[in-house]
Protein backbone atom coordinates (compact mmCIF):
# COMPACT_ATOMS: atom_id res chain seq x y z
CA UNK A 1 0.00 0.00 0.00
CA UNK A 2 2.91 2.35 0.67
CA UNK A 3 3.37 3.03 -2.99
CA UNK A 4 6.47 5.05 -3.88
CA UNK A 5 5.73 7.95 -6.18
CA UNK A 6 7.53 10.87 -7.73
CA UNK A 7 6.02 14.29 -8.28
CA UNK A 8 6.36 15.18 -11.93
CA UNK A 9 8.98 17.84 -12.54
CA UNK A 10 6.77 19.87 -14.86
CA UNK A 11 6.42 23.63 -15.10
CA UNK A 12 3.11 24.17 -16.88
CA UNK A 13 1.65 27.68 -17.11
CA UNK A 14 -1.41 28.66 -15.12
CA UNK A 15 -2.90 27.66 -11.78
CA UNK A 16 -1.55 24.42 -10.32
CA UNK A 17 -1.58 23.03 -6.80
CA UNK A 18 1.64 21.02 -6.86
CA UNK A 19 4.06 23.21 -4.88
CA UNK A 20 7.34 23.96 -6.58
CA UNK A 21 9.41 22.57 -3.71
CA UNK A 22 7.89 19.10 -4.17
CA UNK A 23 8.39 18.76 -7.91
CA UNK A 24 10.73 15.95 -8.82
CA UNK A 25 10.70 14.66 -5.22
CA UNK A 26 9.85 11.11 -4.21
CA UNK A 27 7.59 10.05 -1.40
CA UNK A 28 5.11 7.37 -0.39
CA UNK A 29 1.34 7.49 -0.65
CA UNK A 30 0.09 7.99 2.91
CA UNK A 31 -3.57 7.60 1.96
CA UNK A 32 -5.96 8.00 -0.94
CA UNK A 33 -8.50 10.77 -0.49
CA UNK A 34 -10.96 10.08 -3.30
CA UNK A 35 -11.79 12.11 -6.37
CA UNK A 36 -11.98 15.89 -6.49
CA UNK A 37 -12.61 18.40 -9.24
CA UNK A 38 -9.38 19.47 -10.87
CA UNK A 39 -8.46 22.96 -9.55
CA UNK A 40 -6.42 23.61 -12.69
CA UNK A 41 -9.73 23.92 -14.57
CA UNK A 42 -11.87 25.20 -11.71
CA UNK A 43 -9.56 28.19 -11.36
CA UNK A 44 -10.62 29.39 -14.82
CA UNK A 45 -14.33 28.63 -14.44
CA UNK A 46 -14.01 25.70 -16.83
CA UNK A 47 -15.93 22.43 -16.50
CA UNK A 48 -13.60 20.41 -14.27
CA UNK A 49 -13.15 16.68 -14.44
CA UNK A 50 -12.52 14.82 -11.21
CA UNK A 51 -9.05 13.56 -10.42
CA UNK A 52 -7.85 11.20 -7.69
CA UNK A 53 -6.18 12.99 -4.82
CA UNK A 54 -3.52 11.49 -2.57
CA UNK A 55 -1.63 12.44 0.53
CA UNK A 56 2.03 11.85 -0.16
CA UNK A 57 4.63 11.72 2.63
CA UNK A 58 8.17 12.94 2.00
CA UNK A 59 11.13 12.85 4.34
CA UNK A 60 12.85 16.15 5.05
CA UNK A 61 16.05 14.51 3.77
CA UNK A 62 14.34 13.94 0.41
CA UNK A 63 13.15 17.54 0.23
CA UNK A 64 16.15 19.45 1.52
CA UNK A 65 19.09 17.05 1.27
CA UNK A 66 21.99 17.76 3.60
CA UNK A 67 20.34 21.06 4.58
CA UNK A 68 17.47 19.20 6.24
CA UNK A 69 16.91 20.32 9.80
CA UNK A 70 16.16 16.75 10.90
CA UNK A 71 16.33 14.20 8.05
CA UNK A 72 13.66 11.81 9.37
CA UNK A 73 10.99 14.43 10.03
CA UNK A 74 8.31 14.32 7.38
CA UNK A 75 6.14 16.52 5.21
CA UNK A 76 2.74 15.39 3.94
CA UNK A 77 1.05 17.16 1.03
CA UNK A 78 -2.02 16.56 -1.10
CA UNK A 79 -1.24 15.87 -4.73
CA UNK A 80 -3.48 14.99 -7.65
CA UNK A 81 -2.89 11.72 -9.47
CA UNK A 82 -1.98 13.40 -12.74
CA UNK A 83 1.00 15.01 -10.98
CA UNK A 84 2.39 11.66 -9.79
CA UNK A 85 4.33 8.94 -11.53
CA UNK A 86 5.77 5.70 -10.27
CA UNK A 87 9.07 6.37 -8.54
CA UNK A 88 12.11 5.24 -10.44
CA UNK A 89 13.99 2.77 -8.32
CA UNK A 90 17.14 4.36 -7.04
CA UNK A 91 19.73 3.32 -9.62
CA UNK A 92 22.71 5.01 -8.02
CA UNK B 1 11.43 50.56 24.59
CA UNK B 2 8.15 52.40 24.02
CA UNK B 3 6.23 49.13 23.53
CA UNK B 4 7.47 47.36 26.58
CA UNK B 5 3.96 46.82 27.89
CA UNK B 6 4.78 45.16 31.21
CA UNK B 7 6.06 48.45 32.57
CA UNK B 8 4.10 50.89 30.46
CA UNK B 9 5.09 53.74 32.78
CA UNK B 10 5.52 56.19 29.94
CA UNK B 11 1.72 56.18 29.73
CA UNK B 12 0.87 56.16 33.38
CA UNK B 13 3.58 57.89 35.32
CA UNK B 14 2.28 60.74 37.38
CA UNK B 15 4.99 63.31 36.98
CA UNK B 16 4.01 65.80 34.35
CA UNK B 17 6.86 66.74 32.08
CA UNK B 18 6.07 66.76 28.39
CA UNK B 19 6.34 63.33 26.77
CA UNK B 20 7.87 64.89 23.69
CA UNK B 21 10.93 65.64 25.72
CA UNK B 22 10.87 62.47 27.73
CA UNK B 23 13.18 59.52 27.32
CA UNK B 24 10.73 57.60 25.10
CA UNK B 25 10.26 60.14 22.32
CA UNK B 26 10.96 58.93 18.80
CA UNK B 27 10.50 60.73 15.50
CA UNK B 28 7.16 59.78 13.92
CA UNK B 29 5.69 58.53 17.17
CA UNK B 30 2.59 59.83 18.90
CA UNK B 31 3.05 61.35 22.36
CA UNK B 32 2.07 57.99 23.84
CA UNK B 33 4.85 56.28 21.91
CA UNK B 34 2.88 54.63 19.12
CA UNK B 35 3.63 55.04 15.42
CA UNK B 36 1.36 57.32 13.42
CA UNK B 37 -0.49 55.48 10.70
CA UNK B 38 -2.07 56.85 7.58
CA UNK B 39 -5.83 56.82 7.33
CA UNK B 40 -6.94 54.27 4.77
CA UNK B 41 -8.53 56.81 2.44
CA UNK B 42 -6.74 55.68 -0.71
CA UNK B 43 -8.90 54.81 -3.73
CA UNK B 44 -10.56 51.40 -3.97
CA UNK B 45 -8.52 48.70 -5.64
CA UNK B 46 -9.69 46.90 -8.76
CA UNK B 47 -10.80 43.87 -6.72
CA UNK B 48 -12.60 45.96 -4.12
CA UNK B 49 -14.61 47.62 -6.91
CA UNK B 50 -15.25 44.19 -8.44
CA UNK B 51 -16.55 42.83 -5.11
CA UNK B 52 -18.89 45.79 -4.64
CA UNK B 53 -20.15 45.55 -8.23
CA UNK B 54 -20.86 41.80 -8.01
CA UNK B 55 -22.49 42.14 -4.60
CA UNK B 56 -24.74 44.99 -5.73
CA UNK B 57 -25.71 43.12 -8.90
CA UNK B 58 -26.63 40.01 -6.90
CA UNK B 59 -28.79 42.13 -4.61
CA UNK B 60 -30.37 44.10 -7.50
CA UNK B 61 -31.28 40.92 -9.30
CA UNK B 62 -32.83 39.43 -6.18
CA UNK B 63 -30.41 36.50 -5.95
CA UNK B 64 -29.39 37.36 -2.41
CA UNK B 65 -30.35 40.02 0.14
CA UNK B 66 -28.13 42.45 2.00
CA UNK B 67 -29.39 40.88 5.24
CA UNK B 68 -28.26 37.42 4.11
CA UNK B 69 -24.78 38.76 3.38
CA UNK B 70 -24.61 40.47 6.78
CA UNK B 71 -25.83 37.29 8.50
CA UNK B 72 -23.21 35.17 6.75
CA UNK B 73 -20.44 37.58 7.75
CA UNK B 74 -21.68 37.43 11.34
CA UNK B 75 -21.75 33.65 11.23
CA UNK B 76 -18.19 33.55 9.88
CA UNK B 77 -16.97 35.98 12.54
CA UNK B 78 -18.71 33.97 15.26
CA UNK B 79 -16.68 30.84 14.53
CA UNK B 80 -13.83 30.53 16.96
CA UNK B 81 -11.28 28.05 18.25
CA UNK B 82 -13.68 27.12 21.04
CA UNK B 83 -15.45 24.92 18.47
CA UNK B 84 -12.28 22.97 17.77
CA UNK B 85 -11.48 22.88 21.49
CA UNK B 86 -14.81 21.18 22.18
CA UNK B 87 -13.99 18.52 19.58
CA UNK B 88 -10.54 17.94 21.10
CA UNK B 89 -11.92 17.68 24.65
CA UNK B 90 -14.51 15.16 23.49
CA UNK B 91 -11.76 13.08 21.88
CA UNK B 92 -9.78 13.18 25.14
CA UNK B 93 -12.70 11.86 27.15
CA UNK B 94 -14.39 9.47 24.73
CA UNK B 95 -12.13 6.86 23.06
CA UNK B 96 -14.84 5.78 20.61
CA UNK B 97 -15.31 9.40 19.49
CA UNK B 98 -11.55 9.81 19.16
CA UNK B 99 -11.45 6.76 16.87
CA UNK B 100 -14.23 8.26 14.75
CA UNK B 101 -12.44 11.64 14.68
CA UNK B 102 -9.21 10.10 13.43
CA UNK B 103 -11.14 8.05 10.87
CA UNK B 104 -13.33 10.89 9.53
CA UNK B 105 -12.95 14.24 11.27
CA UNK B 106 -15.67 15.90 9.19
CA UNK B 107 -18.29 13.35 10.26
CA UNK B 108 -17.15 13.45 13.89
CA UNK B 109 -17.40 17.27 13.97
CA UNK B 110 -20.87 17.20 12.45
CA UNK B 111 -21.84 14.56 15.01
CA UNK B 112 -21.10 17.17 17.70
CA UNK B 113 -23.43 19.59 15.96
CA UNK B 114 -20.88 21.83 14.28
CA UNK B 115 -21.99 23.10 10.90
CA UNK B 116 -18.73 22.75 9.03
CA UNK B 117 -20.23 22.97 5.56
CA UNK B 118 -18.40 21.02 2.88
CA UNK B 119 -15.16 20.99 4.88
CA UNK B 120 -13.01 17.88 4.36
CA UNK B 121 -11.27 17.65 7.69
CA UNK B 122 -8.39 15.39 8.72
CA UNK B 123 -7.36 15.15 12.37
CA UNK B 124 -3.72 14.30 13.06
CA UNK B 125 -2.78 13.08 16.51
CA UNK B 126 0.15 14.21 18.62
CA UNK B 127 1.57 11.32 20.61
CA UNK B 128 4.51 10.72 22.93
CA UNK B 129 6.83 10.54 19.92
CA UNK B 130 5.07 12.54 17.18
CA UNK B 131 4.30 16.23 16.82
CA UNK B 132 2.17 17.58 13.97
CA UNK B 133 2.29 21.06 12.44
CA UNK B 134 -0.13 22.53 9.89
CA UNK B 135 0.72 25.01 7.15
CA UNK B 136 -0.61 26.07 3.78
CA UNK B 137 2.36 27.01 1.61
CA UNK B 138 0.23 27.97 -1.39
CA UNK B 139 -2.15 30.38 0.32
CA UNK B 140 -3.94 30.34 3.68
CA UNK B 141 -6.03 27.13 3.82
CA UNK B 142 -7.26 26.70 7.38
CA UNK B 143 -10.21 24.86 8.97
CA UNK B 144 -12.15 28.13 9.36
CA UNK B 145 -15.48 26.39 9.86
CA UNK B 146 -14.08 24.82 13.03
CA UNK B 147 -11.40 27.27 14.21
CA UNK B 148 -12.58 30.63 12.85
CA UNK B 149 -10.29 33.00 10.96
CA UNK B 150 -6.60 32.11 10.80
CA UNK B 151 -4.12 34.22 12.75
CA UNK B 152 -2.28 36.79 10.64
CA UNK B 153 1.07 35.04 11.05
CA UNK B 154 -0.38 31.86 9.52
CA UNK B 155 -0.74 33.74 6.22
CA UNK B 156 2.72 35.32 6.18
CA UNK B 157 5.35 34.27 3.70
CA UNK B 158 7.75 33.75 6.60
CA UNK B 159 5.57 31.13 8.29
CA UNK B 160 4.54 29.47 5.04
CA UNK B 161 8.10 29.06 3.77
CA UNK B 162 9.83 28.29 7.05
CA UNK B 163 7.30 25.79 8.46
CA UNK B 164 8.17 23.27 5.74
CA UNK B 165 11.89 23.89 5.72
CA UNK B 166 12.79 24.42 9.38
CA UNK B 167 9.73 23.50 11.44
CA UNK B 168 11.76 22.94 14.61
CA UNK B 169 13.26 26.42 14.46
CA UNK B 170 9.78 27.87 13.90
CA UNK B 171 8.40 25.90 16.84
CA UNK B 172 11.22 27.13 19.08
CA UNK B 173 10.19 30.68 18.25
CA UNK B 174 6.70 29.74 19.42
CA UNK B 175 8.26 28.52 22.66
CA UNK B 176 8.17 24.82 21.83
CA UNK B 177 11.54 23.10 21.93
CA UNK B 178 10.94 19.51 20.85
CA UNK B 179 13.35 16.73 21.77
CA UNK B 180 15.36 15.28 18.88
CA UNK B 181 13.64 11.91 19.24
CA UNK B 182 10.20 13.42 18.60
CA UNK B 183 9.23 13.05 14.94
CA UNK B 184 7.88 16.26 13.44
CA UNK B 185 5.23 15.76 10.80
CA UNK B 186 4.42 18.88 8.79
CA UNK B 187 1.17 18.89 6.82
CA UNK B 188 0.92 21.20 3.81
CA UNK B 189 -2.77 21.84 2.99
CA UNK B 190 -2.20 21.98 -0.74
CA UNK B 191 -5.64 20.95 -2.00
CA UNK B 192 -9.06 19.95 -0.69
CA UNK B 193 -8.30 18.81 2.87
CA UNK B 194 -8.09 20.93 5.99
CA UNK B 195 -6.23 19.82 9.10
CA UNK B 196 -6.78 19.83 12.82
CA UNK B 197 -4.07 18.77 15.26
CA UNK B 198 -5.39 16.59 18.06
CA UNK B 199 -2.94 17.57 20.81
CA UNK B 200 -1.96 15.13 23.54
CA UNK B 201 -4.00 15.44 26.72
CA UNK B 202 -1.90 17.16 29.38
CA UNK B 203 -0.86 15.22 32.45
CA UNK B 204 -2.69 15.88 35.69
CA UNK B 205 -6.10 16.34 34.07
CA UNK B 206 -7.73 13.06 35.13
CA UNK B 207 -10.33 14.72 37.32
CA UNK B 208 -11.32 17.50 34.90
CA UNK B 209 -14.67 17.59 33.13
CA UNK B 210 -14.93 17.76 29.36
CA UNK B 211 -15.78 21.47 29.63
CA UNK B 212 -12.78 22.14 31.86
CA UNK B 213 -10.55 20.24 29.45
CA UNK B 214 -11.82 22.29 26.50
CA UNK B 215 -10.63 25.46 28.27
CA UNK B 216 -7.06 24.09 28.09
CA UNK B 217 -7.14 23.67 24.30
CA UNK B 218 -5.58 26.71 22.64
CA UNK B 219 -5.86 27.69 19.00
CA UNK B 220 -2.13 27.21 18.52
CA UNK B 221 -2.28 23.71 20.00
CA UNK B 222 -4.70 22.79 17.19
CA UNK B 223 -2.38 24.26 14.53
CA UNK B 224 0.61 22.56 16.11
CA UNK B 225 2.53 25.71 17.04
CA UNK B 226 1.73 25.21 20.71
CA UNK B 227 0.67 22.75 23.35
CA UNK B 228 -2.51 22.76 25.45
CA UNK B 229 -2.42 24.74 28.68
CA UNK B 230 -1.69 22.89 31.91
CA UNK B 231 -4.38 22.85 34.56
Amino acid sequence: MAERVRVKALTPPGHVRAPWYLRGREGVVERSLGNFHNPEQLAYGLPAETKPLYRVRFTMAELWGPAAENPTDTLDAELYGHWLEKARTHAA
Amino acid sequence: MPHDHPDHDHDHHDHDHDHDHGPFHHEGMSPSGHPYRHDNDSPLTYWQRMEIAVRELLIDKGRITAAEIANQIEAMDARSPTNGAAVVARAWTDPAFKARLLHDASAASREMGFDIGPLNLIAVENTADTHNLIVCTLCSCYPRNLLGLPPDWYKTRAYRTRAVREPRAVLREFGLDLPANTTVRVHDSTADMRYLVLPARPAGTDTLTERELAALVTRDSMIGTGLPLRP
